[in-house]
């Protein structure tokens, strides 16, 4: 079959589109977003910039397969609804995905135009064709659709891995329970992410769509100690997968890491996402935030709590024990960091805090590094100077060191067999207790939004098999 | 929906609810706590589960209204619903077999005791019920605590009833080493740190039941962090009991009062709120 003919010739040459943002200045006093999203206009001058590939690669990249080079078709030709219903067809939450996910990982790593010119802003476009379709969402949600009658599943954990479950699982007809520790929906979406990077609203439309389907969201369960998976079992769920996720941080192990002032990046996240900190007093959970903080580590929870820092007006500090190329977090969120005047110090790893009188922090020792043969993780390893130490005054002090699985689950049901704490699986997800399956940070560690819902469609796929056999 | 069935005061700023629960109903034991909101702008607060009805699928909190939050848990009345109520959590109290125990309590600390002395109890042990309060009319849960231990005795800090002084002081003035193998401490920080210190050389293994700031309370943030010997636990999933002997009180008070100023802004926040409306 020849190639259909495109109403407008692709224009790859074209500079990439600019990420409108929120002026750096204005961000300081804000909790606002900061990204604000293509206009109309770049939006099809973008959209335009596609080859429109005949083997499109992205959409081999992307791990949940949204036929990125049919929704950019659309949106080049001005159809933005037209757009989110093609995104629609394998991902409900654009809105999310489009401001969080690591498109630079996956498919504007493999698209083509990146060879030679830069790659098609992805992640951009589904963005906007997210924020275009919600303008006219209530025509959209399939209010009042009926029911979903086949058998009961029940997911653990409200993260992007049981969403995504959950959004395959009700569209066979299944009835969906999601049960969520916490008293909020969205897993890390809703307690780490910050405000300025994903407004609540969007996350909570996206799962508000969910709910239109069908699918039941039981917050404040803590599954493990509200009830057991036998329980559940018993209570007749079919299936159960588990999406717990990787909540638990870990410590730094130095001395004076109790001294008042020293959170771990999850404390300082939830207390300012979850707990809403950042409208204290009227909302009543405090959060410290001093004249100069130091955030140790380089991940994405690392730039969350330094931009929050500095949106409490600290002067604030990222100590990260390896170089600018070895960081983990997602490049925009390191170049709004610096734009936001986030100071880095690389190379460099804390040793010991000391307290004043109070026992609140107050000068953290560190010592430098170099670079020295990969490690496991394949980045070249840190090796500590010897005799290099040297101090820093701080009077808040945030670990964003990495976090391993919620172990919870994990010790309530001791015949599920987990490795380090992370929940084994097999291929299609299964864990080692039949119709238990398992996926996302609880099977991966700390890992990404887009690979839990990889997971989360796995073991979906997998329950249907396993039950409509 | 976590409906409030009956309210009940016990003592001045100390109130008993009775609380519709039936998944927590069925599966708490002495010595866990829930996590309760009040309202959808509260903080989420640590309590401990006290008792239970299982006809009426309810557990029963008790709450010393001393900030915003327990003041706002306070002014909800029966047929009110709290906004967030979840557990159980932590683990249970370490209960033993044909020991001679002493439990101590202090102030709302005795309602947190009595699932505790309970449980002993109900496990063939003797025990002997240590309650301390301000005065005579902050004597809480009395008739329930005699049903639940061999022998109850109370101090009060003025004297008003029962030994006057608090309850270390009655301890060590009523008691020897080798009285109690056992023992349970629950209370302000002070207190259980001095039980720890008078009862250091008794051989007495003594189980302190900790009060640290507390978040999620489902162990994803450490702030609940305490340090019992060379090691660092999370008091929520860890806990809140550990060997008292071993406990780090001192780190433990500095850490409580880490948000005390602020603490005092919202609670003055609140009440400019209410005078203007
Ligand atoms: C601060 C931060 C920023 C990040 N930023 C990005 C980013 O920009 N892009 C990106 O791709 N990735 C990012 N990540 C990683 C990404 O968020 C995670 O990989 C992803 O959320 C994992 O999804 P999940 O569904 O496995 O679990 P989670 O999102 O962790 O959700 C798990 C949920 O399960 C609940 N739970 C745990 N135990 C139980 C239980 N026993 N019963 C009931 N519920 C339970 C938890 O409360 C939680 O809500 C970030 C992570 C953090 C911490
Ligand atoms: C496991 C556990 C069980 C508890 N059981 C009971 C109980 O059964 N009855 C009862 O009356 N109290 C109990 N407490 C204490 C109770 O949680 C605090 O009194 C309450 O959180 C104070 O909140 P507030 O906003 O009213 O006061 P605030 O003015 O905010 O604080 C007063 C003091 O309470 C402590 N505190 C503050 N916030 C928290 C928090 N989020 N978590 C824990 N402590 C905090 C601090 O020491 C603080 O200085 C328990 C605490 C723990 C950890
Ligand atoms: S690989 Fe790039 S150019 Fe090709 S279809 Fe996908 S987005 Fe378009
Ligand atoms: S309260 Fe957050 S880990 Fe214990």
């Amino acid at each position: 079959m020849a190639p259909e003919k495109l109403p407008y010739k692709p224009n790859p040459r074209a500079p990439r589109a600019v990420l409108p943002v929120l002026e750096p200045r204005r961000r300081a006093s804000t909790p606002e977003e900061v990204a604000l999203g293509f206009t109309p206009e770049q939006a099809i001058a973008e959209a335009q910039r596609c080859l429109q590939c005949a083997k499109p690669e992205c959409v081999n990249a992307c791990p949940l397969h949204i036929d990125i080079k049919r929704f950019i078709r659309r949106l080049a030709e001005g159809d933005a609804v037209g757009a989110h219903e093609v995104i629609g067809e394998q991902s409900p939450f654009p809105g999310v995905c489009g401001r969080v996910c690591q498109h630079e990982l996956f498919c504007e790593d493999a698209c083509v135009t990146g060879k030679k010119w830069d790659p098609v802003a992805i992640g951009s476009l589904e963005r906007f064709a997210a924020d275009h379709a919600r303008l006219r969402a209530h025509e959209l949600s399939p209010n009042g659709s009926k029911k979903p009658q086949g058998p009961k599943v029940a997911l653990v954990g409200s993260g992007p891995a049981s969403l995504i479950a959950a959004y395959d699982l009700v569209r066979l007809h299944y009835r969906v329970t999601i049960f969520e520790a916490l008293h909020k929906l969205g897993g890390v979406l809703a307690y780490g992410i910050p405000n300025f990077r994903l407004p609540r609203e969007i996350l909570a439309e996206e799962i508000a769509r969910l709910q239109n389907l069908g699918v039941e969201f039981v917050p404040d369960f803590i599954v493990g100690k509200t009830a057991t998976i036998e329980d559940l079992f018993d209570e007749g769920y079919q299936a159960i997968f588990v999406g717990t996720g990787a909540g638990l941080p870990y410590l730094m192990g130095i001395p004076g890491e109790n001294l008042t002032g020293v959170y771990t990046a999850n404390e300082f996240l939830t207390r300012i996402n979850l707990m809403e900190a950042y409208k204290f007093p009227d909302v009543s959970t405090p959060v410290r935030v001093g004249k100069r903080t130091i955030v140790v580590g380089g991940g994405n929870s690392a730039m969350d709590a330094a931009r929050w820092a500095r949106r409490f007006g600290s002067e604030t500090i990222v100590l990260f024990r390896r170089g600018r190329a070895e960081m983990r977090a997602r490049l925009e969120e390191i170049e709004h960091a610096e734009e936001e005047e986030v100071q880095f110090h690389f190379l460099a790893a804390p040793v010991a805090l000391y307290g004043d009188e109070n026992g609140h922090v107050r000068e953290m020792e560190c010592i430098r590094m170099e670079l020295g043969e990969p490690d496991s993780s394949g980045r070249p390893s840190p090796v500590p100077i010897e005799g290099s130490n040297f101090r820093i005054m701080c009077d808040t002090v945030v670990a964003a060191i990495g976090q391993a699985p919620n172990p919870t689950l994990q010790k309530a049901t001791p015949q599920l067999i987990t490795k380090r704490g992370k929940i084994v699986v097999n291929e299609s997800g299964e864990t080692s207790l039949p119709r238990v399956y398992a996926g996302g940070d609880v099977v991966r560690g700390g890992s990404t939004v887009i690979l839990a819902m990889k997971d989360g469609r796995a073991a979906a796929e997998a329950i249907h098999e396993a039950l409509s056999s | 929906m976590n409906q409030i069935l009956a309210k009940r005061p016990l003592a001045p700023e100390v109130t008993l609810f009775e609380i519709e629960a039936p998944r927590i109903q069925r599966r708490w034991q002495p010595g866990q706590f829930v996590m309760v909101r009040p309202l959808p702008t509260s903080e989420r607060i640590p309590l401990t589960l006290v008792t239970s009805d299982a006809v009426r699928q309810s557990v029963t909190i008790v709450v010393q209204a001393i900030g915003k939050t327990t003041k706002e848990l306070a002014a909800l009345e029966a047929g009110d619903a709290v906004a967030d109520f979840v557990g159980p959590l932590g683990e249970a109290a370490s209960t033993t077999k044909g020991e001679r125990v002493v439990c101590m309590a202090g102030g709302v600390g005795v309602a947190e005791l009595l699932p505790v002395a309970k449980a002993f109890h109900d496990a063939s042990n003797h025990v002997t019920c240590l309650c301390g309060a301000r005065s005579d009319n902050y004597r809480i849960l009395d008739a329930e605590l005699r049903e639940a231990a061999d022998v109850v005795e109370w101090a009060t800090d003025d004297g008003s009833f029962g030994f006057h002084g608090n309850v270390v002081q009655m301890l060590l003035a009523r008691n020897k080493p080798g009285d109690f193998t056992v023992g349970h401490v629950i209370g302000p920080i002070p207190m259980m740190k001095a039980a720890a210190e008078a009862t250091r050389s008794w051989g007495l293994k003594l189980y302190a039941s900790l009060n640290p700031v507390m978040i999620d309370g489902t162990g994803m943030c450490v702030g609940c962090r305490v340090t019992v010997g060379s090691e660092v636990k999370f008091a929520c999933v860890d806990g809140p009991e550990f060997d008292a002997h071993l406990v780090d009180f001192d780190e433990l008070a500095r850490r409580n009062r880490a948000y005390r100023d602020m603490e005092q802004e919202a609670l003055q926040h609140q009440c400019r709120l209410q005078k203007v409306e």
